[in-house]
């Protein structure tokens, strides 16, 4: 069952040179039609996820995170218009009919959602909920599909599962509701796990708990994982690499270790200096961003973090910058001005003492002495 | 879609770094819609029921303004006995002489009376019922609920017939009877509805100020219901029509001399072979009505209550 | 789940207690039964109608009337005597019943059947042709008066008889008088044939109400969060759409179906009366037109028994299908 992967806890981010990515998600587009015109939710995503590896995607509500990995799974609604290549193990998976996403579904690739209040039916047990994903796949009598289950609940962390696994989901709180689902998600040992903010919706506590059922579900099944939340502690603590989204595109990749010590691109910047910290005095005021993101109902032109951008200059405003690598080739930024940011801190840019700052006249950034 | 309001949000002042403010424009792109608008938006855009509207309209017109016009009424017959439709006569005349067209034309004045004290008083009554019921919960929302409970029990046309047997006769009062027999309904389709919002912070806070219950019924709780209202009432003319017409048929419904399309339609049995016109023109304009009525209904709900994706057409 | 059951059916005890009363006073509200003597001309004598008052127990307070209508149901199974003649009323109403029964049960059968297959279509292929001309067909069925189309139907069912076939739909009453000598078997046919064209009429607005009801609820599952993860497990589409979509979306149904049964032999009551069926529609207008009281109290004495009885039906079958609703 579990195969001798290894899975990469050091940390040194990037693809395993000699092993073919898993899962390659190329020039993904998602675009959905609303009442006031067309709304671009996904512009050109690309990223890859080889065997094994955890991977992070981090943004704010309406980034376009969840619509990319709805349209990896084939789960977005029927007026989505999507176009670009999905391809798992080299095979193009993206607009197939529901059958045959079916079959990869579970199997292939698995997904946890977002609110576990509401993602179980609530007129079937737990047990055969979890007992049904893996007769989806698996041709094998009820009984053993059973034992399988009250397996998967131990695997978990749900106490006492041969007493649970005929527990309705309403019995159950919603932290162990989110841990059923991650059960159903490893069942058939899938190559990929999508967990879709697993842990939004809970409360602190309780994410400890759910995490961990995750590392243990990747431990035993050897999946690799993509991780999509907002919320940076928890992408710290259980990914390799990570990927900033920002109004439907990729702003900057590179391992965790790179993005959170070394950030180029100001949106990134500006979201790791809008954390607390423990090591920062607790006098020091916290730097947000200010403004919100963009409506992505006609986008204008150029990069999106413009508005709230404190070193744009008017080259921002015509030109949508590619994500280019920055030092070395698995961290990419998309910045005109990412050179700039080298060794740069949030405080830099967005504090009130900003030393990096461009100058409203349009001409180049220059340094402000410090007062 | 999340709609979005245009408010520009203020720029502090002394912020170096921050954006010049014609940036800020960019981000709100959607124009900003009051919640009544939008609704007026996606009724337009259900076809079938903004037709109907206009359908219903046009009834209206015949039912009340048309008469004005005709050179015969409702009332005075003529000297054409039987006579099928023709150039003088478009819906034919039956054995008395009267005149079809002014006959319908009155027969569908009174079924939309009627229908409308039904959606009215029916509406308005249950509205209040379920309000009172909903908020002040406890034994006077059992007790009002049991009642509502005891009234459904009875078959409607059975319990409508009786009391039109006693106490009916012209159309308002079947029209009170009948929006009496409704009522119970409403009731509980809006009880639950304060049901719901009964919990909510802004009835907490109301209270917290002070608000007499009085107050926070009609204020705050009422206007609440009035989407669920709107949609309700438009189906209750439409229910309203037909169960009057059956009123009609079984003979407790309007009487003579008053009319009625039910009555017209009760009258032609007979007539089906012989003069069929008599029989089909009340009918069909009885299934106009309840049909536009049935769809305003159906695009008002779609347009107050829209919970399912729909593609943009 | 016992519990449940149990503080169910108590709860309905009450209610139909409070029922019979609301019918008692519903009745008394119809007008004076004996004011066919009253308008006689010449008047009869006082004394008869003072006669006739008391043999009715007319001349009682109202309470005392009440309480002895219905001791006589249910201790004696009484049903009282009517104004005119020595029919025993029990006799009468639930022979009507079991005539009445048989067209309501089948309507039901045939709309139920229909409107799950056609909801279901119509959620899942939501704005197709299909759709479109079942949605539209539903609301021509809810706008159209059930007489005129029972009466409709009737003349094209003698058009066809008189035409093509002869004898190919009854058109008059529940069965064939007199009654066919022969096997059971031949009397069941008698007994179908006169259920065509009613069940047609009283079938199609049940249809109507119920299939728009069952896209409305199938459309809403659909979208869930549920239905979404059945789908990411991998399962074949017929298998979500039926055991997961369906199964949750068909609980609603119960609900209002249990309950419009109750409005059915509303319905019912017209539909007998155009293909002049001896049934429950028949009997109460008549009761109704002759002021025949104690008729009228024995028949809304059933039906109100029925609907409380299909309301219990409901919730406990709502209970059996939904688990959160049991441990409530």
């Amino acid at each position: 069952m579990t195969h001798a992967i290894d899975v990469d806890n050091t940390r040194n981010g990037g693809v395993h040179p000699d092993e073919e990515p898993l899962l390659v998600v190329e020039n993904l587009t998602v675009s959905f039609p609303t009442d006031d015109g067309e709304v671009r939710a996904v512009r050109g995503v690309s990223y890859q996820v080889a065997a094994g590896e955890a991977m992070g995607i981090v943004g704010e509500s309406g980034s376009g995170k969840s619509v990319s990995s709805m349209a990896v799974m084939g789960l977005l609604p029927k007026t989505a218009r999507i176009s670009g290549s999905v391809r798992f193990r080299g095979q193009e998976i993206l607009g197939q009919d529901e059958k045959g996403y079916a079959k990869l579904r579970g199997k292939k690739i698995a997904m946890i959602f977002q609110d576990p209040l509401t993602s179980l039916n609530p007129v079937y047990s737990v047990g055969f909920q979890i007992a049904e994903a893996v007769l989806a796949h698996n041709d094998i009598s009820k009984d053993k599909a059973k034992a399988r289950a009250i397996e998967l609940l131990a695997t978990v962390g749900i106490p006492f599962p041969e007493q649970r696994v005929d527990s309705y989901p309403h019995e159950l709180s919603g932290g162990m509701r989110q841990r059923i689902v991650i059960a159903i998600a490893m069942a058939n040992n899938p190559d990929v796990i999508i967990a879709d903010e697993p842990t939004t919706a809970l409360d602190v506590t309780v994410q400890a708990q759910v995490l961990e059922a995750l590392e243990a579900a990747r431990a035993e099944t050897g999946a690799a994982l993509i991780l999509i939340t907002h919320d940076l502690g928890v992408i710290a603590g259980h990914a390799e690499r990570i990927c900033v989204m920002y109004a439907g595109k990729l702003v900057e990749t590179g391992s965790t270790d790179e993005v959170f010590y070394r950030p180029r691109m100001p949106y990134t910047l500006g979201l790791l200096g809008s954390l607390p910290r423990m090591d920062q005095s607790d006098k020091q005021r916290l730097t947000p961003i200010k403004g919100a993101p963009p409506s992505l109902l006609n986008l204008p032109p150029g990069c999106p973090f413009t508005p709230r951008c404190p070193i744009a200059e008017p080259v921002c405003d015509t030109e949508e910058p590619a994500l280019l690598p920055v030092d070395n080739a698995a961290h990419a930024a998309a910045c005109h001005f990412r050179s700039r940011t080298s060794g740069a801190e949030a405080a830099d840019l967005f504090g009130p003492d900003a030393k990096l700052v461009s100058d409203t006249s349009g001409s180049t950034a220059t340094e402000v002495p410090a007062s | 879609m999340p709609e979005l309001h245009g408010t520009v949000k203020d720029q502090p002042a002394a912020t170096p770094g921050s954006a010049p403010s014609a940036r800020t424009e960019r981000e709100f792109t959607a124009k900003e819609r009051t919640q009544w608008q939008l609704a007026a938006r996606r009724f337009r855009r259900h076809r079938i029921a903004a037709a109907s509207l206009v359908v219903f309209i046009l009834l209206l017109l015949f039912a009340f303004v048309l008469p004005h016009f005709w050179k015969y009424t409702y009332d005075v017959f003529t000297d054409d006995l039987n006579v099928s439709p023709d150039a003088k006569h478009p819906f034919g005349t039956d054995a008395t002489g009267y005149d079809g067209l002014a006959v319908v034309m009155r027969g569908t004045g009174q079924s939309l009376k009627v229908a409308f004290v039904i959606a009215s008083v029916g509406t308005g009554a249950g509205a209040v019922w379920g309000v009172v019921s909903g908020y002040l919960g406890g034994f006077v929302d059992a007790a009002l609920m049991r009642f509502a409970d005891l009234v459904l029990t009875i078959p409607a046309l059975a319990l409508a017939a009786a009391l039109a047997k006693n106490f009916g006769g012209t159309w308002w009062i079947i029209g009170l009877i009948l929006a009496g027999v409704s009522a119970p309904y409403v009731a509980r389709v809006v009880r639950g509805v304060v049901l719901s919002l009964r919990e909510r912070e802004f009835i907490e806070a109301s209270r917290a100020l002070g608000a007499s219950n009085l107050r926070i019924m009609v204020r705050h709780l009422l206007p609440n219901t009035v989407p669920v209202l709107i949609v309700n009432a438009t189906l209750l003319v439409a229910a309203g029509i037909l169960t009057e017409t059956a009123l009609s048929f079984v003979g407790f419904g309007v009487q003579s001399p008053d009319t009625s399309l039910g009555v017209l339609i009760t009258q032609a049995q007979g007539a089906f072979d012989t003069r069929p016109w008599l029989f089909y023109f009340p009918g069909v304009f009885i299934i106009l009505i309840a049909l536009t009525v049935n769809f305003i209904g159906d695009g008002l709900r779609d347009a107050l209550d829209p919970r399912q994706t729909r593609e943009r057409r | 789940m016992l519990v449940f059951v149990i503080r169910r059916v108590l709860v309905s005890i009450p209610v139909l207690i409070a029922s019979t009363m609301l019918t008692f006073v519903l009745v008394k509200f119809t007008g004076d039964p004996l004011l066919y003597l009253k308008l006689r001309n010449p008047r009869p004598a006082q004394v008869v109608i003072d006669t006739e008052s008391h043999r009715l127990w007319l001349d009682r307070s109202w309470p005392t009337q009440y309480w002895h209508w219905i001791s006589n149901v249910v201790f004696h199974g009484n049903w009282g005597p009517p104004v005119l003649g020595h029919d025993d009323i029990g006799s009468e109403v639930l022979q009507a019943l079991l005539v009445t029964g048989r067209l309501v049960a089948v309507s039901v059968v045939i709309a139920l059947f229909l409107a799950v297959i056609t909801g279901v279509v119509s959620a899942v292929k939501q704005y197709s042709l299909v759709d479109y001309s079942t949605t539209t067909m539903g609301f021509l069925f809810l706008s159209m008066p059930v007489f005129w189309f029972a009466i409709l139907l009737k003349q094209g069912g003698i058009w066809f008889n008189d035409n093509v076939n002869p004898h190919t739909f009854f058109t008059i009453g529940d069965r064939t008088i007199p009654a066919i000598q022969g096997s059971t078997f031949a009397n069941l046919k008698d007994i179908f044939g006169h259920l065509v064209l009613p069940t047609i009429v009283l079938g199609l607005a049940g249809y109507a109400a119920w299939s728009r009801f069952t896209r409305a609820s199938m459309l809403e599952v659909l979208n869930s969060d549920y239905v979404r993860l059945a789908r990411s497990k991998g399962l074949k589409p017929r298998t979500v759409l039926i055991r997961h979509a369906l199964r949750t979306a068909l609980i609603p149904l119960t609900t209002v179906t249990a309950l419009d049964v109750a409005a059915l032999l509303g319905g019912a009551i017209v539909t007998e009366t155009v293909f002049q069926w001896h049934g429950m529609g028949n009997l109460f207008l008549t009761a109704l037109r002759t002021l025949d009281f104690n008729v009228m109290l024995g028949w809304l004495l059933v039906t109100a028994t029925l609907v409380i009885m299909f309301n219990l039906i409901a919730d406990l079958l709502y209970g059996v299908l939904d688990p959160r609703i049991r441990h409530a």
